[in-house]
């Protein structure tokens, strides 16, 4: 009898402590980048600790080394981190090395359906392998490259004749890669306001990922490709093809003809700076910047215009930014951590997000009336996720990034070569990088 | 028999103590007093380096400590030592370590000759030449990335200011056949007072005597300097070198503010190089074959220099 007395006792004390121990208040760590989005992010974020009395901590790093801070915590299966939004590249790592948790059974018994969210998010953000309904992230912040133009400067009357009497067209937002390297040219040392001005702000960034997510925009319209469409990690003949070789020789010119002098390492920051302090007449950036540009008292409001990466002979690309929110496999919080991405993933959050200067992926919301004219950026917003394209997003794309930063900024800005010499080399690189892998 | 200190301090020494080392030998005791910092040698300098060189021979990928290890033998070095971009950087590595070396040698020596001097307020401007190499290398490297900037910055100011030249039609950090001189200056900036400090360490340990000497002889300064001054600071400078050498060798975190390795791998060097194949490349197995191959490398010209040392401190 005192046997089973103890025994039911025991029992009822684990039982206790097990559904005490599911109900406990958790305490979450999301990891990002340190930037704008972030800090909405904490904003919005009390809603859900105040719904679900978990509390969130934030573990933001600068771009630069995002990358670098954020894989040596998943490779050195750290805790620190319960959530991540990684970057688009790493899900085919943070998969296969087993950092990412996935997603397809959590997403079906909790209602979530990917195909509510924007289709080159899911494709860019979540899925692995690629085309494929394997999900190891919610799209969590859209985001590709666009431009920012100066419309103050562009609707001057005396530059309008100007443009027009040398280039015979009107001085508007360029439609091809060819126009806005004349709009570049045109503004390149002109004095405005007497302040000396340039054309063109860019990536040229060489340490991280900058000079690549910037001349991909070049390169994809003009017909580069990662591989050939038919047989996977083919790649002589698509990364090296003579349309993507023109690509990399407009980017270079671009650089040499039109852009600040000393922007010869600029990424995301520099490049704001360059536009904010009327330096630039145009600026290529990720859009997650128009919302600080559009609030800016210097360039804000009507003094600036948006418009997504302008074609070229192949067609029109833009270079996909962005992450996906995922659960991190080490973390000991993870139901919580679902908890976060069920509620992040409503529709009314989603909302929110947006209004608070997130970019969401809810198709929900970027489909609702008005959303195109909610904002001055959102029309172009939405026209850029429409053409979006990613760098490869395989378990080794460290590596293939590095080696294109390499490749790319020793022709583009040291003139080391030609462009046919960058990507055959380039080429080689990356089949040296999937050989190695084990992919060919 | 008057009691020594050895004799107070084993007096002085707990009962316990003593009963456990008693009849311990001498040999014992310095062994156990030795043994932490052998273990501790052991585990942090030389097993990792035994396990470098063991990982040197695989295609061992830190990120992925599930996949098959394969043992390539020498295949790793192979693919480094034919590698003309890691002769590129070998290059920018040596041209960084001849120039600095060359300048904060010359610029430092004739500092230290005039502070030795002794003029009125020397000890404030020794203070005001030591600052910079107590700041952090972050730091500096990020402020001249500043003087550099051709739009705003100070140095292309001052060179347009004596040159004529336009100061934004030129790149410190980023024109190619700058950028190298561009690391080089910051360097030479930063470091020459530590050159400095060493070399006054040298003048002033030299004892006046003689000098007064050579005067009784009648030689010249010229000839004072020569062969006296010289011979004497030069212990003193070739250890200033060698330990300038060793630090610029592995310069990482000046030149990564400053330059980025950029323009394209102008100012890459070995250490950004082997830091991109090891941490951001996860080429573990061929990165620990790079450092072992500028391990004997530096190990090497460290031991043939130090000999140098010491024939010219026996003189």
């Amino acid at each position: 009898m005192k046997k089973n007395a103890l025994l039911a006792g025991t029992a009822l004390a684990a039982a206790t402590a097990f559904a005490g121990g599911e109900a406990r208040a958790a305490n979450l760590t999301l990891c990002w980048a340190a930037w704008d989005p972030a800090n909405a992010l904490v904003e919005l974020s009390k809603d859900f600790e105040a719904q679900s009395g978990h509390s969130m901590s934030f573990e933001f790093v600068p771009w630069p080394n995002f990358a670098d801070r954020m894989l040596n915590e998943l490779n050195s299966r750290g805790k620190l981190c319960d959530l991540m939004i990684g970057d688009s590249q790493w899900i085919g790592l943070g998969a296969e090395a087993g950092h990412y948790v996935k997603m397809n059974d959590f997403f079906d018994a909790n209602g979530i359906d990917m195909g509510d969210f924007i289709p080159a998010t899911v494709a860019g953000y979540a899925e692995w392998p690629k085309g494929t309904p394997n999900y190891w992230a919610l799209p969590a912040y859209a985001d590709v490259v666009g431009w920012t133009y100066r419309r103050d400067w562009f609707e001057r009357p005396e530059l309008q004749a100007e443009y027009k009497e040398k280039y015979g067209r009107d001085l508007r937002v360029p439609e091809t890669q060819a126009e806005l390297k004349d709009i570049a040219e045109f503004f390149q040392g002109r004095e405005i306001d007497g302040t000396t001005v340039y054309g063109a702000a860019i990536y040229t960034e060489r340490g991280s990922e900058g000079i690549t997510m910037g001349v991909t925009n070049a390169l994809y319209n003009y017909g580069f490709l990662y591989e050939n469409p038919e047989k996977p990690y083919d790649m002589e003949g698509f990364v090296n093809s003579p349309g993507a070789v023109e690509g990399l020789e407009f980017y270079k010119a671009l650089y040499d003809c039109c852009t600040p002098p000393g922007s010869s390492d600029w990424y995301m920051s520099e490049t704001i700076d360059a536009f904010k302090s009327g330096q630039a007449a145009l600026q290529m950036n990720f859009a997650f910047i128009w919302p600080g540009v559009n609030a800016d008292p210097n360039v804000g409001g009507d003094r600036s215009g948006y418009f997504p990466n302008p074609a070229g002979p192949a067609g029109q690309f833009a270079q996909l930014g962005g992450q996906g929110i995922s659960v991190v496999s080490y973390s000991d919080n993870q139901d919580a951590a679902l908890e976060y991405i069920k509620w992040f993933a409503q529709p009314e959050v989603q909302q929110r997000w947006w209004d608070m200067g997130g970019a969401p992926a809810l198709q929900a919301v970027v489909d609702a009336p008005g959303f195109a004219e909610s904002q001055p950026y959102a029309q172009a917003f939405l026209d850029s996720m429409a053409i979006v394209k990613d760098f490869w997003a395989e378990p080794t794309y460290a590596e293939l990034l590095l080696a294109m930063q390499n490749r790319v900024h020793r022709y583009v800005i040291a003139g080391e070569g030609t462009a046919q010499e960058a990507l055959d080399a380039l080429v080689r690189d990356w089949t040296e990088v999937f050989e190695d892998d084990g992919k060919l | 028999m008057p009691e020594t200190a050895m004799d107070r301090a084993a007096s002085a020494t707990p009962p316990g103590i003593a009963r456990r080392v008693r009849g311990l030998s001498d040999r014992a005791i310095a062994w156990l007093f030795v043994a932490p910092t052998i273990f501790l040698l052991l585990a942090i300098n030389i097993f990792p380096l035994i396990w470098t060189i063991r990982l040197s021979f695989t295609n061992f990928r830190a990120n992925r400590p599930n996949a098959d290890v394969e043992w390539v033998g020498l295949r790793n070095y192979q693919r480094i030592l034919s590698d003309p971009e890691i002769w590129q950087t070998m290059q920018a590595t040596a041209h960084f370590l001849f120039w600095t070396l060359f300048f904060q040698v010359l610029i430092g020596f004739a500092l230290a000759w005039l502070i030795n001097a002794k003029f009125r307020s020397s000890n404030f401007w020794t203070t005001v030449i030591v600052l910079p190499m107590m700041l952090s290398p972050a730091v500096v490297g990020n402020f001249w990335t500043f003087l550099y900037q051709p739009q705003i910055g100070l140095f292309n100011y001052v060179v347009a200011f004596v040159s004529g030249a336009d100061p934004t039609s030129f790149s410190m950090i980023g024109d190619v056949p700058l950028a190298p001189w561009a690391i080089v200056i910051v360097d030479t900036w930063m470091w020459t007072p530590f050159v400095m400090l060493i070399c006054l360490a040298g003048l002033r340990s030299i004892p006046e005597s003689i000098y007064e000497a050579a005067e009784c002889d009648r030689a010249s300064k010229w000839r004072q300097f020569w062969t006296i001054t010289v011979p004497m600071v030069l212990p003193f400078l070739m250890l200033a070198v060698l330990f300038r050498g060793i630090e610029n060798f592995k310069m990482f975190d000046l030149v990564v503010q400053l330059t980025g390795g950029g323009p394209g791998s102008t100012t890459e060097l070995t250490s950004i190089n082997l830091k991109r194949e090891a941490f951001e490349k996860w080429r573990t197995g061929y990165a620990s074959a790079y450092a072992v191959i500028l391990f004997v490398t530096v190990f090497g010209l460290a031991s043939i220099y130090v000999k140098a040392l010491n024939k010219v401190k026996e003189r």
